[in-house]
């Protein structure tokens, strides 16, 4: 570091990447409460363990390659200008990279790595609730690492960076990751449940839908609320806290500081804060009409809101953030419906309709409303325009979520790794552990009252 | 054209402000907004009315009300 100000301004960096990813660890014990409460009781223990491997999994894997894939890909492979792949940008991302580990010349890799880890467990998280009761838990993991390590991580290297060809290229614009994270969570989650299929008995013989109800509804909700306040957290981590115009080396002219958005261009803490509040209330006041007061999908429709407004939510008039939020949950809600209907999805959570086609429509809207504006500080790039938000939202939803969800749940199905036998899926996943537990407290009981 | 009036970045900061799209329809936005909150109240208490109405007219004999009351 070289003067006490780089140093300062060094330090700060570190330590605000550090208090989000705290507060990001909260999206997880929401998804762990969320989900075990969404749960029939008979599965919430397997069900709780899904969840909670994800950590791991992913935190090895993005260290292993995750986290170089995102330096190495941002024009690649073959994309723009030549063969794409950074190997010079990536160096210091490599596992065996002095600056991967206990490094007193870095201050800044470590906290950035696990804020982007942060992001990679949800997007893996996001995925689980669909699928749950009926998905083995090994199958479930190796589709963990795919979104979490993989599909993500190249989508944000193509299209949540600063060098990135969607941004270059499409002008695409998603500030808060509807698209990088929401929308290709969303399409993964779809793809893998086309193939795994539904729970026995969610339809009936004449194919219309049965609510499966949650074992604990006021739990699902308090999960749904720890995971809007480690929200907070994930969008304070997409943002870079304070950065000089020098340091940018970009368009922007004079020597105000600033924070930026991931794409290096000027947001502000302030504004997000406004706007993540406006589109929470725009999505449950939408949420509790339509759903009627459905306490599930009034908060489910709290964060589809949010995801909603998220792509341009650097941007956006906190009014502007409400209304589009509402919208996105109104739509969100009447989707999950409808797909569940026409085309006998099982979506035990709604993860396809709040993540992934909130986050789909959000790209779309962000099109039209920011039409014109810069995507970057840098010269030559495209502006934000709808055509571009449209091929970017195939290519979050589709092309990089749907399409490798169903690939890889195919393979899995075919091996016979996918799903668990019918058998055990009406047993309940817990069936063995909760047989030992009985009989583990009937001893216990027996024992103890042969001392009385 | 552009929906802030900013096509590129090549400003000096200490001379920009509002960065929204469609400055100038603040106060609409306000009234739209308003609207959004009064007709919200509006459609709230009538569904509530009707979820009321339904458990009026539901349990005439009072043996469910006595169970759930039991089961506190």
């Amino acid at each position: 570091m070289g003067n006490n100000l780089d140093a300062l301004t060094t330090i700060f960096t570190e330590f605000y990447y550090w208090v989000t990813v705290v507060f990001m660890f909260l999206i997880h014990v929401g998804f762990c409460v969320y989900e075990v409460a969404a749960s029939r009781r008979r599965n919430h223990v397997h069900t709780l363990m899904k969840n909670i491997m994800v950590i791991p999994l992913v935190t090895v894997t993005f260290f292993f390659f995750g986290w170089w894939i995102y330096f190495a890909f941002p024009n690649g492979p073959w994309i723009y200008q030549g063969m794409g792949i950074d190997f010079d940008a990536a160096k210091g991302a490599r596992p065996w990279d002095p600056a991967m580990g206990t490094n007193l010349s870095d201050h800044i890799n470590g906290v950035f790595w696990a804020a982007f880890l942060l992001f990679s467990w949800t997007a893996a998280s996001i995925v689980s609730g669909s699928v749950m009761e009926r998905i083995r838990s090994g199958a479930f993991w190796v589709l963990a690492v795919v979104i979490g390590s993989f599909a993500w991580i190249i989508d944000a290297s193509w299209g949540w960076h600063w060098d990135g060809w969607m941004v270059k290229m499409l002008g695409y614009h998603d500030a808060y990751a509807s698209g990088v994270i929401h929308a290709i969570a969303g399409g993964f989650a779809l793809g893998v449940l086309i193939v795994l299929g539904p729970r026995l008995g969610k339809f009936r013989d004449d194919g219309t839908p049965r609510d499966i109800p949650p074992h604990n509804p006021w739990l699902v909700t308090l999960g749904l609320f720890l995971i809007y306040t480690g929200f907070w957290g994930f969008y304070a981590a997409c943002n870079v806290p304070i950065i000089s115009p020098e340091v940018l080396d970009g368009q922007i002219t004079g020597v105000t500081w600033t924070a930026t958005n991931i794409y290096l261009a000027p947001t502000t803490l302030s504004a997000i804060t406004f706007n993540f509040l406006m589109s929470l209330s725009g999505g449950l006041m939408a949420a509790y009409i339509v759903s009627k007061g459905d306490a599930f999908w009034t908060f489910s429709g709290g964060l589809a809101g949010i995801i909603t407004a998220s792509a341009g939510n650097d941007l956006y008039h906190p009014i502007q953030a409400m209304f589009i939020a509402a919208f996105g949950a109104w739509a969100a809600y009447k989707l999950h419906y409808w797909v569940e209907r026409k085309f006998k999805i099982d979506d035990a959570v709604g993860a396809v309709a709040v993540h992934g086609y909130a986050g789909f429509i959000g790209l779309i809207i962000c099109g039209f409303m920011l039409w014109g504006q810069p995507s970057s500080p840098y010269a030559g790039y495209a502006t934000i325009n709808p055509l571009g938000m449209f091929i970017g939202a195939i290519i979050m939803f589709g092309v990089l979520g749907f399409l490798p969800g169903w690939i890889v749940a195919k393979i899995l199905n075919g091996m016979g790794m996918l799903r668990i036998p019918s058998k055990v899926e009406l047993e309940g996943l817990d069936f063995e552990s909760s047989e030992a537990y009985d009989a583990a407290v009937a001893d216990v009981i027996e024992a103890e009252k042969a001392l009385v | 054209m552009s929906t802030n009036g900013m096509t590129d970045w090549a400003v000096d900061l200490a001379e920009v402000g509002a960065v929204y799209p469609f400055q100038g329809s603040e106060f609409l936005m306000f009234i739209l907004g308003l609207a959004f909150w009064i007709i919200w109240h509006v459609l709230q208490f009538r569904g509530e009315k009707h979820e009321v109405d339904h458990e009026m007219d539901a349990d005439s004999s009072g043996d469910k009300a006595r169970d759930v009351i039991g089961r506190y």
